[in-house]
């Protein structure tokens, strides 16, 4: 008997020993600006029995405010929001603001209920009112005093895009269009649906981001995948993990690029007139993988998700694995570095910023969760020359994180309004911000 | 001392509910073993989603067994064949304490959720837990002559 219970023991504890080992120890956190730019630094993936998590506890603003550059101020545009997670600028000089929560996610595995217990001290687990508000500044003083409820009952609303009277509204399983008459405080007209969006009953990556082309003709809804990576089965992924380009006559849609994972903020480069993307990338391989990233979004290129990143990187996860499409896959122009997470794009056109801010990409990042030290948290402001990045990306608005690295505010989507300031919705704060030149 | 009953004259309550309990993680761990190959042949989250279900739920069987396991073995400490209980004991400790470490592998995300560690696991698991429960039925139901543990 005791030998019997000596060789379970030597076998259990060299069978523990063998999956602690498999299971991969601790890699360092890079310093993020090994991963800026073209290319990025990309060590080989880790996988983890616990991966590094680290969510920053969060703490009030209590009056403190943003802090922006030199000759540039932060003030509070709105508070006391429901989870604003981006924002728009009408042409009249009102502000919408789209205050919106995803929809609520099946459990399939006990790391569901777990990941749901762990973001709810994040705030990321709020419960919105799903709608869009109205600021209107009337008298000119910088700060609105019309507040108004714009559109109700939406269903985790994102995106906004208008287009002459036709006001698009990207819910997150549609993209709907309203009737809009300028200077119109609250729309109650039932919008006409343009097309679906893949939406639930599985809707992992929710959010809908929306632009429209210039000369008003198309839309461009960028259409998040629905797993971190496949783990909800590649079923699941139809007509995911894109961008799409949707005919405003028609509500025609066809995959204007895909193997993106998560498309969150889409806008037009001002000098080439390309359209651009930020994107989230995979999670679960290492604090250092996979960067986040900023790139031109090519017509009918694929950028690797699932099965590849940055061009040919295999994901091992990935199975069956798809050679012919990684053979074809394109790393994106521009890494911003690991799980900053990126949620907004704003081209500078039109800001009334020193030059040093001018004609390039503001880019809010929500922050990371799943790496220490905290990576993002602030607004980023990448310099362009001649269409394309030129420069690492350089601190715009910081300040979410306080000394003791609880976090204040975290920042999401991004406009440039009519007077040439630039706003930040702040999903944990509950407030947008307003970046302009001091003075003015 | 030829007649020596391994078996007590007077069963405690708890040793039917660990006898009971201890049936789960047995289906449990052997399942996981199982819907882990079908996963692996076929790709299909479906089948990862199952083992991991079943792990969990074998191990949460498998705290609640031993503790019913503990409450029977304390009310019979005095019975000398219970001292027997070691290789039972170390057995299902290992069985738990791997079947947490592969609850975790089997919380990654997709293909390496399972394979091939997770695999591994489940396979070992499975061998030691159908080992154990042998070892710790014998000794509930198999009369013993006294000294020879």
């Amino acid at each position: 008997m005791r030998a019997t219970s000596r060789s379970l023991l030597a076998a259990s504890s060299l069978a523990l020993s063998l999956a602690l080992a498999l299971a991969g120890c601790g890699s360092k956190p890079a310093d993020p600006s090994t991963q800026y730019g073209a290319n990025p630094q990309l060590p080989d993936p880790r996988q983890y029995l616990l991966p590094p998590m680290h969510v920053a506890p969060v703490a009030p603003w209590s009056g403190a405010t943003p802090t922006a550059p030199p000759g540039l101020k932060v003030e509070a545009l709105a508070t006391g929001l429901s989870h604003p997670r981006s924002v728009y600028a009408l042409p009249n000089g009102d502000v919408l603001v789209v205050e919106s929560s995803g929809p609520p996610a099946p459990v399939y595995r006990p790391k569901d209920l777990i990941m749901g217990w762990v973001q709810s001290f994040a705030g990321a687990k709020q419960k919105a009112a799903n709608r869009i508000t109205l600021l209107r500044d009337t008298n000119g003083d910088g700060k609105p005093d019309v507040r108004t409820v714009f559109i109700d009952h939406l269903h985790s609303p994102f995106g906004v895009a208008l287009v002459g009277n036709d006001l698009y509204v990207a819910d997150t399983d549609a993209l709907l269009r309203f009737p809009y008459v300028t200077g119109q405080t609250s729309i109650t007209a039932a919008p006409t649906k343009l097309t679906d969006l893949p939406g639930g009953p599985i809707d992992h990556h929710w959010t809908k981001s929306l632009v429209a082309s210039r000369d008003g003709s198309k839309l461009y809804v960028g259409v998040g995948s629905n797993s971190n990576i496949t783990e909800n089965g590649i079923g699941a992924e139809m007509n995911r993990a894109a961008v799409w380009e949707v005919d405003r006559a028609t509500g025609a849609s066809r995959l204007f690029a895909t193997g993106i994972r998560n498309p969150t903020g889409l806008g037009w480069e001002p000098q080439s007139g390309a359209l651009w993307a930020v994107a989230n990338e995979r999670d679960e391989l290492g604090p250092n993988l996979v960067p986040d990233y900023l790139t031109s979004v090519k017509d009918g290129a694929f950028y690797g998700w699932p099965y590849s990143y940055y061009g040919q990187h295999i994901d091992p996860r990935v199975k069956p694995q798809r050679p012919d499409l990684v053979a074809r896959a394109i790393p994106p122009d521009y890494a911003l570095s690991s799980h900053v997470a990126p949620l907004g794009l704003a081209f500078s056109t039109g800001t009334n910023f020193p030059a040093a801010f001018q004609g390039g990409a503001f880019v809010g990042e929500h922050g990371s969760w799943d790496r220490n030290p905290l990576n993002g948290y602030k607004v980023v402001y990448i310099p362009f020359v001649g269409g394309h990045p030129a420069g690492p990306p350089q601190d715009f608005v910081t300040g979410f994180l306080d000394q003791s690295g609880h976090a204040r505010g975290r920042p999401v989507g991004l406009a440039v309004d009519r007077s040439g300031g630039l706003l930040i919705a702040d999903d944990l704060g509950n407030t947008v911000w307003r970046v302009s030149a001091a003075g003015k | 001392m030829s007649d020596v009953r391994a078996y007590p004259a007077t069963v405690s309550p708890a040793h039917p509910i660990h006898v009971i309990l201890a049936a789960y993680p047995i289906a449990c761990f052997t399942g996981a073993f199982l819907t882990d190959i079908v996963y692996a042949e076929t790709y299909e989250m479906m089948w990862a989603n199952f083992s991991v279900w079943l792990i969990t739920a074998g191990i949460v069987m498998g705290v609640l067994a031993a503790i019913a396991g503990i409450a029977d073995y304390l009310v019979h400490r005095r019975d000398r064949a219970r001292r027997s209980a070691s290789p039972h004991t170390i057995g299902n400790m290992l069985v738990l304490l791997l079947s947490v470490v592969n609850a975790f592998v089997h919380s990654r995300d997709a293909y390496t959720s399972v394979v091939p560690t997770g695999l591994i696991l489940s396979g070992i698991v499975a061998l030691l837990v159908l080992v154990s429960s042998w070892l710790g039925t014998s000794l509930a139901y198999r009369p013993r002559p006294e000294g020879t543990l």
